[in-house]
């Protein structure tokens, strides 16, 4: 009965979705104020009812019902509950459920905080996200539902994926997918301002925070999902060019660029026509990458073999979406005007610059994870694309990019002297090169690329202290937190992101110079040593928890001859799945790594330890990215700036 | 007109994309077609897992068509695939061949007993040489050699109904004909 209740749930939905994606589009078109004030309420009534049909498949999970296929398939009775909740996600037919919850909370959260839109434009955006909510609903209703009965129902469900029985895995998918489908309140904003030509400052304004914030739970998202695959894989890898990474990577990286274009539509009122196409890409990868990850093109074998209309329905939904805007965007965006001109050596000019980096980078990134694709649609060949081409691409594009962070936000808008930069980060460029030439001698071991990327990253933390000071020094008050306080939390953000990026190239830099690996078979008593450390192994137990066996290693680490730490990898065994995972013992602060790989006769095991110093700065580096985005967010200018247009909005009697 | 078709870019530039989209519903990425096809297949002298003391060769086989299938008692999708290879032996189409790799006899012997024996000969890979000459990358594997002793197809992972009956079959109707 749940199940027909989700499955009901989400038809009306798609009644209320048909209704919010057509009504108050023609309504703000044709001036009708009765049918533009239907988007609000029905972007709630949407909400609720994905939200009964979502909590209709929790509850299924956690009452066991079999009879649900999607249960069956991802669950057993020994799961334990808080997994049971986190296998709403663990499939297909979830994950597709999940997206259109998410994208409804946004549309939620769009009718809350938009009291100082005009009511066309919170009636074209509103209207926008409920088409895409209509192509969900259509796809998950024809093709994708997890309230699909399966009867009789098995004794015991298959259990989720052990790889997915992993705290980083149960808030991966939903930080990920806020990301995601954040993006598409940007786009909607971008489609809505196409529709109703008005594309400018305040457009700009608007979609900004938006986008941070989706940005900063898609940095947040890659980050877990990161970190994840260190502690589960088992290979002490962070990132590995995966076709399901990139899908996710892209719409950072055109997100990236869209943030920046955004700062100078909204300041300078330019690149509009460039900011609209990046609030449109930004989301079409969104879109791609949920494609090439459900659809199996890129990853998985025969996704499609039994069910190819999953695939051309995707594929549809996907061209009717960025192919209608793309043709949106011809046809509106020629008689959009330029903005104010700007000298050549401008802040405008860095953060173009900025733009095509990025979104070069992300179209290399595109073309690398589809010319497998690409050579074998055309019968050439098959081949796959992995690392040495991504790093060959990635680095040079990113290199400016990163030299540029440490510039532009001392560049002055319209005109800038760069003589006159130059005297000003004089000694943050001297220092940062003298600092970066001494620093890998430190690590005992020089290299030119080493102190290239130390350099980078100096460079952004001393241009960023510079500028800093140069904004805190004016001020006569007491104390310098008082004294940081009072600066705009939009520039704090933007200036502890930058900080983020040179935390992560630090991780980065000394991760891939400094670390080492130990491949070695070890018997118990047996010692490896990576220096200054020491491991000794002292053998495996054995034992049992919720729904798994696990033989557990104990390794003790001592430096110098003293004990500094027992690290305890694992191997489990999930009831009902042959092969084990391999829970990795990690010590983040010293970068110490240690997984159990095959036993070898009765008490000896084939180890991997490794050293890798610094790892903790890759993720951290994100995490203060994704706080720098928060910060920006809580900048007192859009609150402000909301109270001025409410004001406006009053004046002139009537909303336009 | 220029200042026109240049906002027309990126909307063809997406087209293309979702030709190539669509044209990769139907592709496979993981398959990745043996270097070995149509080429000899490598030479083996193995023993038999029930006879230590009878060898089997490549050129023992040579004049007839027959299919080769890699397997071992610790593989977990060979137990899926073998009531498949069961069945099909009871045709008598092709001769199943298998290869028992990196096993123990006794294991292998036992796995046989209760799954059933599809094959006319099982050899025996212990070190798993022959399985490397072969290209073998995980288990099961099958292959069908011609009455030349070229190898005319690789099938990575577990042989299912429809890749016997749409793959397998048509290509030995062919190759015995």
């Amino acid at each position: 009965m749940i199940a027909e209740i989700g499955s009901f749930s989400l038809m009306i939905a798609l009644a209320v979705a048909l209704v919010l994606g057509t009504l108050p589009i023609v309504g703000a078109h044709r001036g009708n104020v009765a049918w533009m004030n239907l988007a609000r309420p029905a972007a709630r009534a949407l909400f609720l009812f994905v939200l009964i049909a979502a909590a209709c498949l929790v509850i299924s999970f956690l009452r066991d019902d079999f009879s649900v296929q999607y249960v069956a398939s991802n669950s057993t009775r020994e799961l334990p509950v808080r997994y049971k909740v986190a296998a709403f996600w663990g499939g297909h037919e979830g994950s597709m459920l999940l997206w259109l919850l998410i994208l409804s909370f946004w549309m939620l959260a769009v009718s809350f905080f938009s009291r100082h839109l005009p009511q066309a434009m919170v009636a074209r955006i509103l209207g926008v996200m409920g088409l895409i909510g209509v192509g969900f609903l259509l796809f998950i209703l024809l093709t994708s539902s997890p309230f699909t009965r399966l009867i009789p129902a098995p004794a015991e469900g298959r259990d989720l994926n052990p790889l997915l029985q992993d705290p980083g895995m149960v808030a991966h998918p939903p930080m990920l997918y806020m990301g995601y489908v954040g993006f598409s309140v940007a786009f909607a904003f971008a489609i809505g301002a196409l529709l109703g030509g008005n594309l400018d400052a305040t457009w700009a304004r608007w979609s900004r925070p938006w986008t941070t914030v989706a940005w900063s739970f898609l940095t947040l998202g890659i980050c877990l999902g990161s970190a994840w695959a260190y502690w589960t894989l088992g290979w002490g890898g962070w990132w590995f060019w995966d076709p399901v990474e990139n899908a996710s990577f892209m719409p950072w990286l055109a997100g990236t660029a869209l943030m920046h274009s955004l700062a100078v539509t909204e300041k300078r009122g330019g690149f509009k026509v460039w900011t609209v196409l990046l609030a449109i890409f930004a989301f079409s990868l969104s879109l791609l990458g949920t494609f090439l990850v459900r659809s199996g093109v890129l990853t998985s074998v025969h996704a499609f073999a039994n069910d190819p209309r999953r695939g051309v329905f995707i594929l549809l939904f996907l061209s009717i979406v960025i192919g209608g805007s793309l043709a949106l965007f011809a046809w509106r965006a020629p008689k959009v005007g330029l903005g104010e001109r700007f000298e050549l050596a401008s802040r405008e000019t860095m953060l173009l610059t900025n733009n095509v980096l990025f979104l070069s980078a992300a179209g290399a990134v595109l073309l690398g994870t589809l010319y497998p694709l690409f050579l074998d649609a055309l019968g050439l060949d098959k081949i796959s694309v992995g690392p040495p081409y991504f790093d060959a691409v990635f680095v040079p594009l990113m290199t400016p990019a990163l030299f540029l962070m440490g510039i532009g936000p001392l560049a002055r808008w319209k005109q800038t002297s760069l003589p006159e930069i130059g005297v000003r980060l004089k000694w943050a460029f001297g220092v940062s090169v003298a600092t970066a030439l001494l620093a890998p001698l430190a690590f005992g071991h020089w290299s030119g690329l080493t102190a290239f990327g130390l350099w980078l990253a100096l460079w952004i933390f001393a241009a960023t202290a510079v500028n800093l000071w140069s904004r805190v020094r004016p001020f006569a008050g007491p104390g310098l937190l008082v004294r940081l306080g009072s600066l705009p939390r939009g520039y704090l953000g933007m200036l502890t992101a930058h900080v983020g990026v040179a935390v992560f190239i630090t991780g980065v830099t000394v991760v891939k110079s400094y670390e080492s690996e130990k491949d070695v078979q070890m018997d118990i008593g047996d010692t490896v040593a990576i220096a200054p450390y020491t491991f000794e192994f002292r053998g495996v137990t054995g034992g049992a928890r919720e729904n798994y066996v696990y033989q557990r290693g104990l390794f003790q680490v001592s430096k110098n001859g003293h004990l500094v730490l027992s690290m305890t990898p694992e191997k489990r065994r999930f009831i009902s799945q042959s092969e084990p995972s391999t829970i990795a013992a990690i010590d983040l602060m010293r970068g110490l790594y240690i997984s159990l790989g095959e036993p070898v006769g009765n008490t000896a095991w084939v180890v991997r330890v490794y050293s890798k110093p610094l790892v903790a700065l890759i993720w951290g580096g994100c995490l203060v990215m994704a706080f720098g985005g928060a910060l920006a967010l809580s900048d007192r200018r859009y609150r402000l700036a909301r109270a001025a247009d409410r004001e406006a909005t009053t004046m002139s009697g009537v909303p336009a | 007109m220029m200042r026109y078709l240049r906002f027309l870019i990126p909307l063809a530039a997406f087209f293309v994309l979702s030709g190539f989209l669509f044209k990769g519903l139907w592709l496979d990425p993981k398959l990745v077609p043996s270097p070995l096809i149509d080429k000899p297949a490598p030479e083996f002298h193995l023993t038999q897992v029930s006879d230590p003391g009878r060898i089997v060769s490549r050129e023992d086989m040579l004049g007839k068509v027959w299919m080769l299938n890699v397997w071992a008692s610790w593989c977990v999708s060979c137990r899926e695939e073998h009531p498949v290879l069961v069945d099909f032996a009871k045709s008598g189409i092709v001769p199943i061949y298998g290869l028992d790799y990196k096993d123990t006899r006794d294991a292998a012997l036992k796995s046989l007993d209760q799954m059933g024996n599809p094959y006319q000969v099982t050899l025996f890979d212990p070190d798993g040489r022959v399985g490397i000459d072969y290209g073998v990358t995980g288990v099961p594997e099958t292959y069908v050699i011609d009455k030349t002793g070229t190898i005319r197809f690789k099938q990575i992972g577990p042989i299912t109904p429809d890749i016997l009956h749409e793959k397998i079959l048509p290509l030995v109707r062919k190759l015995n004909a």
